[in-house]
């Protein structure tokens, strides 16, 4: 017997849909002077944050994140059923240091770069489920902790490839409710662990597109809605190329998603002045575009619908090393104006 | 049609990679050896410009050479401190990395980024992370050849 609130092979939906209630962003500098600047909350020029190290940086982002969106639903942490958060660090230890902090009952996620989306579904479905009322969802990358973790110092002179992208610094949080004024959550698709044979570590664009083309198509399918049906769809972190590669792919299942599908890491970034290469990357790019810009969007009624799909490229700094190819994910979620 | 997704994984994979050579950036191999030309020579000449002042002030040739490397070292350590040498590398790429000064930075950046993890564990293990594989190898190529010197000399 399929599960009751299941539509097609991967996609569930939500009966009383959870309402986004609030949401928090906080940024870096150089996400600040990008063309979505002004969307976020909050703006810290400073790589360390005033901390001692740049771990301690991320995890004040994703504090700040947090207790922005609790006080803009007018929340204390004890209004909170569960704080669900992930990050790109070893064993994500700045959600860990964040949930020591707010004291809220938690569940540590990792999707890599789909962090945050899968953070949206579990929380979705925590609420629609009946176990929560309120659940904080976040995500928090940072540029200096991850390539420290995943590539070079940051002070090691070499030349980034052509297709990699920039990680974002910053966090988003969203508080999530059963009931309340706001863009509600109705369908989410969970994807599958796609690998077309990539390896490069520094091209995630195109290790992610199979991903996120297979969730939006496997989307489409389960609901038997066409693309026309969504004013935007709009992937995590793919960048310029990633973004060209899905609508390829897309395409190549029978969907067009030409002139409505764009990209959290192409519109996070000015790519002609802002020296990103293939765009921005990271938890933080999907959290802080989709807590930010996407909502407005809704709010403003610019959009009436979106899917949004967070992206997240699975390998440790040994895999590649090891011969590995790196398999993608991609997590699909609409959210609708209401 | 980019991919045809009937057909088994490795054909899929094959036209996947066709696929994204296509689209994926490529990058312009002559600006990069001009920049690398142009830079590297820059550096070689100071270097130069180092070792003739350190012979017109007397010293012999082996510590001039010696104390050339260790202004080149000093300088490129300095400019890495300073946040300025991944900058300069952006654009002169291997004109900057493959002299010593590129050694120089390869120590130091590591190091910067592990103070925060303390001096030994930190500083003391990270500092050859990038350094080890050229040193390592270096050693082994030096000491072969200094082997094929001894039995054919």
């Amino acid at each position: 017997m399929p599960a009751a609130k299941k539509q097609g092979l991967q996609t569930l939906v939500f009966q009383n849909p959870p309402v986004i209630v609030a949401a928090g962003t906080v940024v870096g500098g150089k996400e600040a002077q990008g063309p979505l600047g002004k969307t976020f909350d909050l703006a810290i020029d400073d790589p360390y944050c005033g901390e001692k190290s740049w771990e301690h940086a991320e995890r004040r982002m994703l504090e700040d994140a947090a207790k922005t969106a609790l006080k803009k639903a007018g929340l204390g942490t004890q209004g909170i059923d569960f704080f669900l958060a992930g990050d790109l660090e070893n064993q994500i230890l700045a959600s860990s240091f964040a949930a020591r902090s707010l004291g809220i009952p938690h569940l540590g996620l990792f999707g890599a770069c789909s962090t945050f989306y899968e953070g949206l579904i579990i929380g979705a479905v925590l609420i629609d489920g009946g176990f929560a009322e309120k659940v904080l969802v976040a995500a928090s990358s940072h540029c200096c902790t991850a390539e420290k973790q995943f590539r070079f110092p940051t002070e090691q002179g070499v030349q980034r490839s052509l297709a990699q992208s920039w990680t974002v610094t910053g966090a988003g949080a969203v508080i999530l409710a059963s009931q309340g004024a706001g863009p509600v959550i109705t369908h989410a698709t969970v994807g599958k662990v796609i690998d077309l044979g990539q390896s490069d570590p520094t091209n995630f664009g195109a290790v992610m597109a199979p991903a996120a083309a297979d969730t939006i198509v496997r989307h489409f399918q389960d609901t038997g809605r066409p693309p026309e049906f969504y004013d935007l769809v709009v992937t995590g972190d793919l960048g310029i190329y990633g973004r060209e590669l899905a609508q390829g792919l897309i395409g190549d299942h029978g969907y067009r998603v030409e002139g409505r599908y764009t990209d959290c890491g192409i519109l996070i970034y000015d790519h002609d002045t802002q020296d990103t290469h293939a765009g921005g990357s990271g938890c933080a790019c999907s959290a802080v575009v989709t807590g930010g810009y996407l909502l407005q969007q809704l709010q403003a009624g610019k959009l009436q619908r979106f899917l949004g799909v967070g992206t997240g490229a699975l390998l440790n700094v040994d895999s590649p090393k090891q011969g590995e190819t790196i398999p993608g994910i991609g997590h699909g979620v609409v959210i609708e104006r209401r | 049609m980019d991919v045809d997704f009937t057909k088994p994984a490795g054909i899929q994979r094959k036209q996947y990679r066709d696929f994204t050579d296509q689209i994926n950036p490529k990058p312009n191999v002559l600006v990069n050896a001009i920049w690398a030309f142009v830079v590297g020579g820059i550096i070689c000449t100071v270097g130069q410009g180092f070792l003739n002042a350190f012979l017109a002030a007397g010293l012999p040739v082996l510590e001039s050479g010696a104390m050339t490397a260790v202004v080149l070292i000093f300088i490129a350590a300095f400019l890495t401190g300073l946040g300025v040498f991944d900058d300069i590398a952006k654009y002169a790429g291997a004109g900057v990395i493959v002299p010593i000064t590129g050694f120089a930075n390869a120590m130091v950046a590591p190091a910067m980024e592990a103070r925060n993890e303390g001096l030994v564990l930190g500083v003391g293990a990270r500092l050859f992370t990038i350094a080890g594989p050229v040193l390592v190898f270096g050693i082994v190529a030096a000491w072969l050849t200094g082997l094929l010197y001894f039995l054919f000399r």
